[in-house]
């Protein structure tokens, strides 16, 4: 198994156990796709943490807000039917817990990793991107119809990523 | 007797979650406090009276370690049991946790049940057999 099939593999595992243990739903694996660091513009809720270590970069997790509402219902066992405060920490807790936990099996191959504090913006008209050479390793998760996805972009530490969020006519709201 | 708990993590989401987990535990716990970093905890332990820690890890302004560092250094604070809940399963943080003094160690995501097998022991159950 190389790197990018090992963490499609860590990937999968952990969002299932994440959606399993923490939201009560089961999630069939989900679908992986080899990306080059080209913008992401097909969501409105995106959550980055960062990883850093002998190598570094970044996971994402992105979603529709509706998704996002969902997420935090099933999470706290409340209503959610709108992005609120709520709804971001839940997403931002859900990011840290599936990213964190791709991390320590990756530290089996890579050796020690730190995480950051994840970041949550929402909004409709942002493109994100990452600086570096590093490709993305996106693996998306069908929920009922609406796609959760989640994005790994490692490189060895001189060429790591750095990630940019660009907000363009609206406003966002972020939270990290 | 009532175990008073504070419940220490950067994510609202997790503290609520913990709240509600804590209440179903079948243990004798009163108040739970929450703290939303390590100096925030500091701050509530000096004012409370609290019987156990549950700890994230990584929180900004002070991390779980260094939270935990700081009431095992305390001899007034260095009794309370801790207990780090946190998505670093790495080797190198659970045995500083370890070398620091943590009374033990649950990884996210958890469930009920794991919470329940890790305080057994620490608090006391609310119905004795």
């Amino acid at each position: 198994m190389n790197l990018k099939e090992f963490i499609v593999d860590s990937v999968n595992q952990s969002v299932l156990q994440v959606f399993s243990t923490m939201l009560g739903v089961e999630l069939a694996p989900g679908t992986a796709t080899f990306e080059d660091a080209k913008p992401d513009i097909d969501c409105e809720v995106f959550s980055l943490i960062g990883l850093a270590g002998s190598w570094a970069g970044a996971g994402s997790v992105n979603c529709s807000a509706a998704l996002a509402c969902r997420v935090c219902a099933n999470m706290l066992m409340t209503e959610a039917t709108a992005v609120n405060e709520e709804v971001l920490d839940a997403v931002a807790e859900l990011t840290n817990m599936i990213v964190g936990n791709v991390k320590t099996e990756l530290e089996s191959k890579l050796g020690p990793l730190g995480l950051s504090i994840p970041t949550v913006v929402y909004g409709r008209n942002f493109r994100t991107k990452t600086a570096g050479t590093g490709d993305w390793i996106s693996v998306r998760f069908n929920w009922d119809g609406d796609y959760l996805t989640v994005k790994l972009c490692l490189a060895p530490k001189d060429q790591g990523a750095r990630h940019h969020v660009h907000l363009f006519d609206e406003p966002g709201v972020a939270a990290g | 007797m009532e175990s008073h708990i504070l419940v220490v993590d950067d994510s609202a989401a997790i503290r609520k979650i913990l709240q509600r987990v804590l209440r179903q535990t079948g243990m004798i716990v009163g108040e739970i406090y929450e703290a939303g970093d390590g100096q925030e905890a500091l701050e509530a332990i000096k004012t409370k009276s609290v019987s156990l820690v549950l700890s994230d890890i990584n929180m900004p302004k002070m991390d779980g370690l260094q939270l935990l560092a700081a009431l095992k250094n305390s001899p007034a604070w260095r009794t309370i049991p801790v207990v780090m809940i946190t998505t670093e399963g790495g080797e190198t943080k659970v045995a500083e946790a370890v070398r620091l003094g943590a009374a033990g160690y649950v990884r996210k995501p958890f469930t009920a049940e794991q919470i329940k097998e890790k305080l057994a022991g620490i608090l006391e159950p609310a119905v004795q057999l």
